[in-house]
């Protein structure tokens, strides 16, 4: 508690904090062994051996395996054992193991201008942008200490005036499916160079669409908060804010960029986590079929069991691929299993499995990249 | 000389500095197991960090080093103390966990003016440094 305060005390100091704020939930990040290794791991087990509990909901990131399927699903032994200590560390402190990016779709949807203190880039962007509550980009060891003393330092997105939009971004091209939102939160991701986007434009879009946008938009340019005209609660846009256009040239160019060919080894659906709606999409495409190429949905657990009271995991499996739940592609150890190549229609993953394999990713719609 | 700065990270070290001009990632750039520099390329790339004021701009690098500098301490290969120029969450919190004393924003320009291998005593607690000349 002592030192959590003082990690706190220290932030609110170099961010010019004037008080602290109380936060409702907390979202940790640093989860998987891929990610910590042996130095977090050793954290965590310091601070339960001295007693560190965690006064607010708090819950996790995805770890770095499906608990319960990793044997059948070919994680190292090693490995495992090792994340299930990291795991049992978190839940000795109290820290509910929902092993998710998509809180917001197991039932922790804090309402708008909640405070609270998450940690994974998407769920911040998702958190901020589509539920206006409010959030900065917490790191592993200062969401901890948030959830031990139950408030963050007041700065950042937890003030107006930090959430204003600066950059007017024109959509003026029909966004067709996630992959098209997912390019399009890359380019302008790189784009924003620490602006805050607000676009125009888009006529409709999912919730799923925006979680793929937010999480794109994140990955490539570490945007936290976004508006969206007539979509998002918050609609702030400074005058004379920078205008920028993303029309069918700018969509193509990046279509172009971040995709590319070959035969994958793996089709990776589900960053951020699949939604029960995507997870749907899937087995609707698969049903009956036998699958060329191994296929994971990554989800969070609650929506897999749900998944599976629909049949839709069933149907998945049946025609060859998974349902994997408390991890996804991006923070499991995916070389270590022999995968060297991977299709996906999220922006985010993209990003992250182009920089794993050295290789550019197959990039489309789950209709594009599902092989027969 | 005494200086002030601002207070980081409580309690008082004193050691021989070693000083970077470069920004130190300490996952990836330190062997948590010996103090010794490992990033190719770096200012202090073959020195060990072990037992002296470490000085340097700021952290980069990914926010797992907060843990290694854990993971220096339980070694007994931290630095006694940190002087950063201007601090950053990594740092700060990697200072906090291990409780290394640390100090940052030294008034006067005198975070330039430490030399390489003076005696230099941190304050963490009162956020002041002293050293030689």
């Amino acid at each position: 508690m002592r030192q959590s305060m003082e990690i706190l005390a220290a932030l609110g100091k170099i961010y010019g904090a004037a008080d602290m704020v109380p936060v409702t939930s907390v979202q940790v990040a640093g989860v998987s062994y891929k990610t910590i290794g042996d130095a977090g791991l050793e954290y965590l087990q310091d601070m339960v051996q001295k007693g560190a509990k965690v006064k607010v909901p708090t819950f996790l990131n995805p770890a770095g395996m499906d608990r319960e399927q990793w044997e059948a699903l070919r994680v190292p032994p090693a490995f495992a054992k090792k994340q299930l200590e990291i795991l049992d560390t978190f839940a000795e402190m109290g820290i509910g193991m929902t092993c998710t990016c998509t809180p917001y779709l197991v039932g922790i949807r804090p309402k708008q201008s909640e405070h609270i203190a998450w940690s994974e880039s998407s769920a911040i962007s998702f958190a901020n942008s589509v539920l206006g509550a409010r959030t900065n980009r917490e790191g592993g060891p200062s969401a901890l200490a948030a959830a031990i003393c139950g408030f963050t330092p007041n700065y950042g997105l937890h003030l107006d005036e930090n959430r204003v939009a600066n950059l007017l971004v024109k959509v003026e091209t029909e966004l067709k499916g996630t992959s098209d939102f997912g390019a399009m939160g890359a380019y302008i991701g790189e784009a924003a160079k620490g602006k805050t986007p607000a676009f125009v434009g888009v006529k409709a879009a999912s919730e799923d669409r925006l979680k793929s946008l937010g999480a794109s938009m994140a990955a490539w340019g570490s945007v936290a908060i976004y508006n969206m005209q007539g979509i998002t609660p918050e609609w702030n846009v400074v005058d004379g804010a920078e205008e920028i256009t993303f029309g069918a040239r700018e969509l193509a160019e990046t279509r172009e960029k971040i995709g590319g060919d070959g035969k994958p080894d793996m089709v990776a659906i589900g960053c951020p986590h699949a939604s029960l709606s995507e997870i749907e999409e899937v087995a609707v495409k698969v049903r009956g079929k036998k699958l060329a190429t191994k296929l994971w949905v990554c989800t969070a657990r609650k929506t897999k069991e749900a998944a599976d009271k629909a049949g839709f995991t069933q149907a998945i499996e049946q025609a060859g691929g998974n349902v994997v739940a408390d991890t996804c592609m991006v923070v499991c150890p995916l070389e270590e299993m022999g995968i060297k190549h991977a299709a996906c229609n999220s922006g985010k993953a993209a990003k992250y499995l182009t920089n794993m394999f050295k290789r550019k990713v197959v990039y489309g719609d789950v209709g594009d990249i599902i092989c027969e | 000389m005494r200086v002030n700065g601002r207070s980081i990270s409580k309690g008082t070290g004193e050691g021989e500095a070693l000083v970077s001009k470069d920004a130190i990632s300490f996952f990836g750039g330190i062997d948590p197991k010996t103090g010794i520099v490992i990033d190719k390329g770096h200012c202090l790339e073959g020195k060990c960090i072990k037992g002296r004021v470490l000085v340097f701009p700021r952290g980069k690098g990914s926010t797992v080093g907060s843990y290694v500098l854990l993971q220096l301490k339980k070694n007994g290969c931290a630095p006694v103390a940190i002087i950063n120029e201007e601090a950053e969450p990594i740092i700060v919190v990697g200072a906090i966990i291990s409780s290394i004393p640390m100090v940052d924003k030294l008034e006067g320009g005198a975070y330039a003016k430490i030399k390489d291998g003076a005696r230099v005593k941190v304050d963490g607690t009162s956020g002041t440094a002293e050293m030689e000349g």
